[in-house]
């Protein structure tokens, strides 16, 4: 259960490995958490990951979950639940970015990342919502990203997946109220991780731990949509206004 | 009449406590006692809980996913018999409901909270206190015997001669033994529905500590409301106000007329959209708090005042809690023993210059426990205070203040609590093994459950 002060005492992390995903978890953490699970594809670096969060009275597990794999998913769920009980927050922090020059072209490159990206999105995300629904309680952390907000040339693919799963997140979202489930999209622009390793950082680039800061406040403030950095509210509510012609050559990154 | 619809998705909705914090949906019925068996026959995997009035600060009257009960029941229902002086009553009645009954005809009820807005259910499953506890105990020392309906259904009479440790498991159970449908209760004969009371304004926390453990024998009620936000020589201050049930020859002619007489009015409601915040900040907190100390007398005695007056000033403005906006409140309230005096001046001390603003905290001394494994009172210090939900490094504050608490050998009351561990818990509550296998025996099932006890780990 989450406490008064509204600190999970269960937390899942969906692609355990993740930097973002990471920093969230770090973020919440309180004296009252009592277990993170990691749910990785890779299991050997989710255990390098759990070796550095645990302390004191937190147990932090390591399971097996490929986001590809959606049929697999409410089982892995179901086993998280059936050891450790409710789920207070799920975070989906699992997406690949994908070469956006090959991604364009190639049918085969293209779907995987669309399948991992979206459809393993929305089916884990659904399998999470079922238990959380049953439970009365729980909060979803979605991943999103301003790369759904106006989808770029440079990676449409990565781009269209996470419009997607933002759009789906917040329809979601909606239909949860009701049975005490609280959703939250998290859009950030680029983020120093794994994931942008090597690549020009955009303006208004930030860190995981600064994404990990605005989503806890966001979660106690009962938020459905946050921006990291929070300027990019108002960067995107006017760069979704800008004419066709002029947005295609604006220096984005 | 409740309909019976199993938990189906038709009565979902979301509870919180009186703190407002951290909602959660259920599955919500009102039922009368005769039906209560067969509605939790329907709950699924995640249980059943009765609910009085939601009065607890948390999440003690939450079962997310689950099904919650409230009794129905009439105070008309209650049996007084004058003789023995007790009360038999369906625990879904409440205090208000009661006294209203019980005033006139010249008894009291044995203990009373700061609110009359709880159900007996409540007051016994939270073996809840009053300011007469350095007497005369908790409510769970004035119950003769209770009704229980257990997890299998069926019904057993307990009392503290009849299956001892079950009614004990029950008196602080927080009602993860079983559904109290009624109880019989001892009562105080009052000749006047007055009190006297003796108010002093005590300048620091020494000066509190000594009157108190001096003077408070000689009072039936006592308590202090300290102002939280007195720091350096002046920490600690507060008015200490005791008290008795006024005899007839302390009543002046008009009083006389009807010495009787009880019927307490609700004089205004919170609106229900107040502006988070908007009400309560750290400036207006500190301005009330010095107001209230100045206006209160240096020294007065033997002044009559009315019991509302007296015991639930708080109840003069319906759902007040809403002043503290949408993150709601949390209460923190905790015990330390005798001799820890110096720890209760640390936990002030850092409270005062924390800049969480707070109203009026509560400072008693407590008398002698009772044979429940989770009674909360034992013999020393309670402080209870209320903190906005929104308050800047709350968590780590009150965590610090667990601390001090637990390692003074005090404990946290489970009726206040939202926000403390099952480490805390266990620490603070060294009979909790004991009681988990009374409640083990009676309910292997884990049918009991709720918030709380899945947050603090007593239903694991
Ligand atoms: C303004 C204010 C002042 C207060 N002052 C005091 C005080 O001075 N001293 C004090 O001790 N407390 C105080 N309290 C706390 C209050 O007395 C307790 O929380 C009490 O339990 C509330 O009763 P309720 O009927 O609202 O129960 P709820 O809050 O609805 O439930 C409390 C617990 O009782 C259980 N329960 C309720 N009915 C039954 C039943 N029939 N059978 C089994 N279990 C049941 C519930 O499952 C839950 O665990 C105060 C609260 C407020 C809001
Ligand atoms: N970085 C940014 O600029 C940025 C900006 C906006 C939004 N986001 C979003 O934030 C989230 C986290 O990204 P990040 O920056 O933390 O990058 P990251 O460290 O690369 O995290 C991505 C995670 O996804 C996992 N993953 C990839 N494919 C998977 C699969 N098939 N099954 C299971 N797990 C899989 C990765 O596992 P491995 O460790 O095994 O590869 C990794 O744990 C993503 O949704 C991303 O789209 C990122």
């Amino acid at each position: 259960m989450d406490n008064a002060l509204g600190e999970p005492q269960t937390i899942l992390l969906l692609g355990g490995t993740s930097d973002i995903g990471l920093a969230i978890v770090r973020e919440v953490l309180s004296p009252g958490a009592r277990t993170v699970v990691l749910a990785c594809r890779n299991v050997e670096k989710g255990e390098l990951a759990a070796a550095g969060l645990r302390h004191g009275g937190l147990a932090v597990h390591v399971v097996h979950f490929n986001g590809s794999d959606t049929a697999s998913h409410e089982q892995v769920i179901a086993d998280v639940v059936a050891q450790h009980g409710d789920i207070d927050l799920a975070i989906l922090a699992f997406a690949q970015l994908g070469d956006g020059a090959v991604t364009s072209k190639d049918v085969q490159a293209a779907s995987e990342i669309a399948h991992v990206n979206f459809t393993g999105t929305v089916s884990a995300t659904i399998a999470v919502a079922n238990r959380m629904r049953g439970q009365g309680h729980g909060a979803i952390v979605m991943l999103s990203s301003v790369a759904g907000e106006r989808v770029r040339a440079a990676n449409p693919v990565y781009g269209g997946t996470k419009a997607g799963i933002d759009g789906f997140a917040q329809g979601l979202g909606d239909a949860l109220a009701a049975d005490g489930v609280h959703m939250m999209v998290v859009r950030p622009g680029f983020v120093h991780s794994a994931m942008t390793q090597g690549l020009k950082a955009a303006p208004f680039s930030t860190t995981p731990e600064q994404v990990a800061a605005v989503t806890a406040k966001g979660l106690r403030a009962g938020r459905r949509t946050v921006w990291a950095p929070g300027i990019l509210r108002y960067v995107f509510s006017a760069l979704r206004h800008v004419p066709g012609p002029v947005w295609r050559r604006l220096p984005l990154g | 009449m409740a309909i019976l619809t199993g938990v189906s998705m038709q009565n979902r909705r979301p509870l919180t406590g009186w703190g407002r914090t951290n909602a959660t949906v259920a599955e919500v019925i009102e039922v009368p006692n005769h039906e209560v068996a067969a509605a939790v026959k329907e709950a699924g995997p995640r249980g059943a809980l009765v609910r009085g009035l939601g009065r607890s600060y948390g999440d003690a009257a939450q079962n997310a996913g689950g099904l919650v009960l409230r009794l129905l029941g009439s105070a008309h229902q209650a049996v007084l018999d004058p003789s023995l002086a007790t009360v038999t009553v369906p625990a879904g009645v409440n205090l208000d409901e009661l006294l209203r009954v019980l005033v006139p005809r010249g008894f009291f009820v044995p203990v009373t909270p700061g609110t009359r807005f709880v159900t007996i259910g409540g007051a016994i499953a939270s073996d809840i206190h009053g300011k007469n506890h350095h007497v005369e105990g908790s409510f769970g020392n004035h119950v003769r015997a209770l009704t229980l309906l257990l997890a299998d259904g069926s019904t057993v009479v307990i009392g503290p001669q009849q299956q001892p440790e079950l009614f004990w498991a029950t008196i602080g159970g927080m009602g993860l033994t079983g559904v109290i449908l009624d109880a019989t209760v001892g009562l105080l004969p009052i000749e006047t529905s007055r009190m006297s009371v003796d108010t002093t304004r005590i300048p620091d926390l020494d000066a509190l500590f000594s009157a108190m453990s001096d003077g408070d024998d000689d009072f039936r009620y006592s308590v202090a409301w300290i102002d939280p936000q007195a720091k350096g020589r002046h920490l600690g201050r507060s008015v200490l106000g005791r008290g008795d049930h006024a005899r007839l020859d302390q009543l002046g002619p008009k009083e006389l007329l009807s010495p009787l007489a009880y019927g307490p009015k609700q004089l205004a409601s919170v609106p229900p959209l107040v502006p988070p915040m908007g009400v309560i900040n750290h400036a207006t907190v500190a301005a009330f708090n010095e107001v209230w100390y100045r206006k209160a007398p240096l020294h007065r005695e033997g002044e009559l005042k009315g019991i509302a007056g007296f015991f639930h000033p708080l109840d003069m403005v319906s759902r007040w809690n809403r002043v503290y906006g949408s993150s709601g409140m949390v209460q923190y309230q905790f015990v330390v023993p005798f001799g820890e005096e110096e720890a209760m001046r640390t936990v002030i001390e850092r409270l005062s210059v924390s800049g969480a603003a707070s109203f009026l905290a509560v400072l008693k001394r407590f008398g002698a426990g009772n044979d429940s494994p989770l009674s909360f009172p034992a013999p020393g210090w309670t402080l209870a205070l209320d903190v906005p939900g929104s308050a800047r490094g709350l968590a780590d504050l009150l965590h610090g203040l667990d601390r001090l608490v637990l390692d003074a050998g005090g404990r946290h009351y489970f009726a206040k609590d939202g926000r403390t561990t099952a480490a805390a818990i266990r620490q603070g509550y060294p009979r909790l093994e004991e009681w988990k296998a009374v409640r083990d025996s009676v309910d292997p099932e884990h049918v009991w459950q709720s918030d709380l006890s899945r947050r603090l780990g007593l239903t694991d």
